[in-house]
């Protein structure tokens, strides 16, 4: 229910780096989405062509690249990727780990003109 | 041409976020996040803990809810402050909304705040209030499989409140399967087994609460 609070934070970002380096049009917007973010990428496209209207970013397309969840193993000190909540050393299974990424949640770069 | 950005969509609140666990930092307020799907007990919970920790600290409460105040009239009763927060029909709550109810206390004169917030096990977990500790209250008569189909929830909290664990008789829930699955997403979870309907576990939860909130204030 809250990706439309987040779209619209999407947008803001978008159009203010838009417009500070001086662009007409927005074409594309680059997302970064950690796995273990619970964002429905679909609806953020809808919503954002609903509130994208009338603005500089106008039918920009989104691309959502999805990071997987990776953790540091205390005990054995492997660096694996896991399943989506996890949080298990893929190498020897142990619970005493850290979460290197997967909670990522932002605007990478745009594509403008 | 290209732009790079890189900005945090939840920017706007982790700023707050942090504003206030500055400003509480400052004014020795310890916040709690208690977070839940509705009827789960987390009204009942409150009013529980409140009864408990009212001798050595000084308690208010932010309740919030989609719309009415039926909950902060209960705990108005017991002579707690408590200010109603109305989300108008969202699913959660900002930390700009807590930042901006917080000037109606007097902070100096109040130790523990609990936030009650939105009914829901989804969106509350993504966004930070401010807080000091999460407690989400799981109930015996939602079901055991509640970790693994709303895991953020999970991973995200300090507690877990197996809440009206006096129903267990009445209902296929294996606490266990619940304390393992949410142990595997959040290895440092701890697990209470409580019934805010008769007290039980409520001490031991109680006792592990004036631990964490003392570790702040110094008391």
């Amino acid at each position: 229910m809250h990706e439309l609070a987040l779209t619209e934070s999407i947008l803001r970002i978008a159009v203010e780096a838009a417009k500070e380096n001086q662009a007409q049009k927005v074409l594309e917007i680059r997302i970064k989405i950690g796995a273990y973010s619970g964002v429905v990428p679909q609806y953020i496209q809808e919503y954002f062509n609903i509130v994208s209207r009338g603005s500089i970013a106008e039918n920009a397309h989104l691309l959502i690249e999805m990071i997987p969840a990776r953790v540091e193993c205390g005990s054995c000190g492997a660096v694996t990727e896991v399943e989506r909540f996890r949080s298990k050393c893929g190498a020897c299974g142990s619970t005493d780990v850290k979460l290197l990424s997967g909670r990522e949640y932002y605007v990478d770069s745009l594509e403008v003109e | 041409m290209e732009i790079k950005v890189v900005k945090q969509i939840l920017e706007w609140n982790e700023d707050r976020s942090k504003e206030i666990r500055d400003q509480l930092g400052r004014q020795c307020v310890f916040l709690i996040n208690v977070m839940g799907s509705p009827g789960a007990g987390k009204t009942s919970t409150i009013l529980d803990l409140i009864q408990r920790l009212r001798s050595k600290y000084r308690v208010g409460v932010i309740e919030g809810d989609i719309a009415g105040q039926i909950d902060a009239e209960r705990i108005d009763a017991l002579g707690i402050p408590v200010v109603q927060l109305n989300t108008e029909g969202a699913c959660h709550i900002e930390a700009m909304s807590i930042q901006h109810i917080l000037g109606y206390f007097d902070l100096d004169g109040i130790d523990v705040l609990f936030v009650e917030n939105i009914g829901n096990l989804v969106c509350p977990a993504e966004f930070n209030i401010g807080e000091d500790l999460r407690l989400a209250i799981l109930s015996v008569p939602e079901g055991d499989d509640k970790v693994d189909k709303y895991p953020l929830m999970f991973a995200t909290t300090d507690a877990l409140l197996l809440n009206k664990f006096d129903m267990k008789p009445y209902f296929d829930f294996d606490d266990k399967k619940v304390e393992a699955a949410a142990k595997e997403i959040n290895p440092k979870l701890s697990l209470f087994r409580v019934s805010a309907r008769n007290g039980e576990g409520c001490q031991e939860l109680t006792e592990w609460l004036c631990r964490k909130i003392d570790a702040k204030l110094q008391k």
